[in-house]
């Protein structure tokens, strides 16, 4: 690639990013989606189930957050899945196909537009979090770098979606197959309850489950002790999903068309 | 901006021809889409590409516009080459399609002003062209809002505005009226033909053959993915020849007796019937009104009206596909 090419689709890159931000603020479910349901899950969680969840050597609102913004970076793919299934079914794909722009824009761009919304997301949820006493106990370092996986497991999931949304027959079924996928992962791993109170077979998928990892590797990050898990299967695991997924997907796409 | 001065039409490099295809094939599955199909428009006309649903002529615009590639042969538009040249022929086109392809969050201008961004036309030219295309096409005070809140019209339009943007100098629209209403048609074509006027090429395709009459200069024929018969209007309304008579039955019900009666007049295919009315090709003999009516009267068939008119493009491609273009239409959609 030139330098004037990728200069080219860093623009294109930016302009379908724009586009796709512009969408949300009017598009008030998906806004919606985005904003009062995570804050309505923390405060379920915290003042509900949060009671009867013992989480030894945690307040249970501070070994909540990470896994419950883990779980909602994870959905953030979602708005992908919708997005670009409802492109290619009224015909924008092939506009967009038409134009001289770079071809990896509109991916790039479309996924780039999650990473601005799960950043969004989480700077609310983290202010929720902190109204009803939830603190950090590391150095802002740590906190970054805690920040920054789970925006990059949030990127490798908007890709997975990606797929899907190129994949399905209408976007709420891209939705469906989704929700499908990414709740049972959610659930059943360390994001609310300790792995150690679920039953034996539950509990060996809950360990090896890369949400597991993730939000082990956050709450090192965001609280230090107790929490001790290693930063880089994290890392690993988002950069491996994308490694798989964004090729699956752009092939997906080159092949894609509204017929 | 990279590519800037790439979007512009220049005269000096526009070829004659505009597009051209040779020996273009594509199937899907068991289905031959395009079937060895020929094609040479020449620059500064509309062509319009007639045939039912399923004839081959949306996939024909895919190719030419780069969407979709063929199985074998090659094609040439604006003088670039559909595969190796891609990237340039994009930059030299302007499509609008069958669905409206508009973002429907966005507003009119976003639309428009995202379009020659992704053209690579800078940021203050994009937004003036955007202002500029929102005028013409009567969109100014609705540009401001998102696309969602349109009528069907105004997001063709809005469409039509979009292809329009980097003015291309070749310009597809595959079927851009389809679904509108009279007064939205009408307007589009005079917006169509203002084009041309300015130097652009049109390639339309459409199933109402009223359209192609009133608007193309030339138009090929396609079904089943081959091109069947192409010309001028005026030269496939000559060759299937002469004129048709249409009598209007005083009794619906004497169809039959009609077509009985009329038959030995017709020329190449029987006499037809809808509803009250039967058609039929005849080859210019003087006195064959009276002929008609006289036979008709002498087999008890009364009459409303009578009249001799010169063939449309529905009497060409009813001649030539053996079935009428609606009738076409509905058999593919069972």
């Amino acid at each position: 690639m030139s330098t004037a090419s990728i200069r080219t689709a860093t623009a294109d890159t930016l302009v379908i990013t724009r586009r796709n931000l512009l969408r949300i603020p009017r598009a008030p479910d998906l806004l919606i989606g985005f904003t009062v349901q995570p804050v309505m899950f923390v405060l379920l969680f915290v003042y509900v189930f949060g009671g009867a969840i013992q989480t030894p050597g945690y307040d249970y609102v501070d070994f909540l957050m990470p896994g419950i913004i883990t779980q909602t970076i994870a959905f953030g793919g979602y708005l992908t899945a919708v997005g670009l299934n409802e492109d290619l079914r009224k015909g924008l794909m092939d506009r967009f196909r038409s134009l001289p722009m770079a071809r990896s824009a509109v991916l790039a761009g479309r996924t780039m537009a999650d990473v601005v919304m799960n950043m969004l997301a989480t700077t609310l949820m983290l202010g929720v979090g902190y109204a009803i006493g939830f603190r950090f106990a590391t150095s802002v370092p740590e906190i970054l770098a805690g920040i920054a996986i789970l925006l990059l497991f949030g990127y490798a999931f908007s890709w997975i979606f990606a797929l899907m949304g190129l994949l399905s027959s209408s976007p709420e079924s891209a939705g469906a197959l989704g929700f499908l996928i990414v709740f049972p992962l959610t659930f059943v791993s360390s994001a609310f309850v300790p792995v150690e109170s679920m039953p034996d077979g539950l509990q060996a998928f809950a360990e090896h489950n890369p949400f597991t990892i993730v939000v082990d590797a956050v709450r090192t990050l965001f609280l230090g002790p107790p929490a001790d898990y290693a930063v880089w299967p994290a890392v690993a695991w988002s950069v491996g999903l994308v490694a798989v997924f964004a090729p699956l997907a752009v092939w997906r796409y080159r092949r894609a068309s509204s017929t | 901006m990279a590519g800037h001065q790439d979007v512009r039409p220049d005269a000096t490099v526009t070829p004659d021809v505009a597009i051209e295809a040779q020996g273009l094939s594509k199937s899907f599955g068991e289905v031959r889409a395009l079937d060895d199909v020929d094609l040479t428009v020449p620059a500064g006309i509309v062509y319009g590409l007639l045939g039912p649903n399923g004839a081959g002529k949306t996939t024909l615009v895919k190719v030419l516009t780069t969407l979709i590639q063929a199985d074998s042969g090659s094609a040439r538009v604006a003088g670039h080459d559909v595969e190796e040249d891609a990237a340039i022929l994009r930059s030299r086109i302007g499509l609008a399609g069958q669905y409206a392809a508009v973002d429907e969050n966005l507003t009119g201008f976003e639309n428009l002003e995202m379009v020659g961004r992704l053209y690579h036309m800078g940021k203050g030219p994009s937004k003036e062209r955007a202002t500029q295309l929102l005028e013409r096409f009567d969109l100014a005070e609705a540009g401001g809002r998102p696309v969602k809140t349109y009528s069907g019209g105004m997001r063709r339009r809005l469409d039509l505005a979009a292809a329009l943007v980097a003015r291309p100098p070749v310009l597809f629209l595959d079927e851009p009226t389809t679904g509108l209403d009279p007064r939205s048609r009408i307007g589009l074509w005079e917006t169509i033909e203002a084009r041309v006027e300015a130097g652009s090429t049109v390639l339309l395709t459409t199933q109402y053959l009223d359209e192609a009459d009133r608007l193309a200069d030339r138009v090929a024929v396609i079904d089943h993915g081959r091109v069947i018969a192409e010309g001028t209007p005026e030269e496939l309304k000559d060759r299937i020849g002469g004129e048709c008579i249409e009598v209007s039955l005083a009794d619906g019900e004497a169809g039959e007796d009609a077509v009985a009666a009329l038959g030995p007049l017709a020329d190449g295919q029987p006499p037809r019937v809808e509803g009250r009315t039967v058609s039929l090709n005849v080859r210019g003999r003087t006195g064959l009104v009276v002929e008609a009516v006289r036979r008709l009267d002498a087999a008890g068939v009364g009459i409303e009206d009578i009249a001799v008119r010169r063939p449309t493009l529905d009497d060409v491609f009813l001649t030539l596909t053996g079935r009428a273009a609606e009738e076409a239409e509905e058999e593919q959609a069972a």
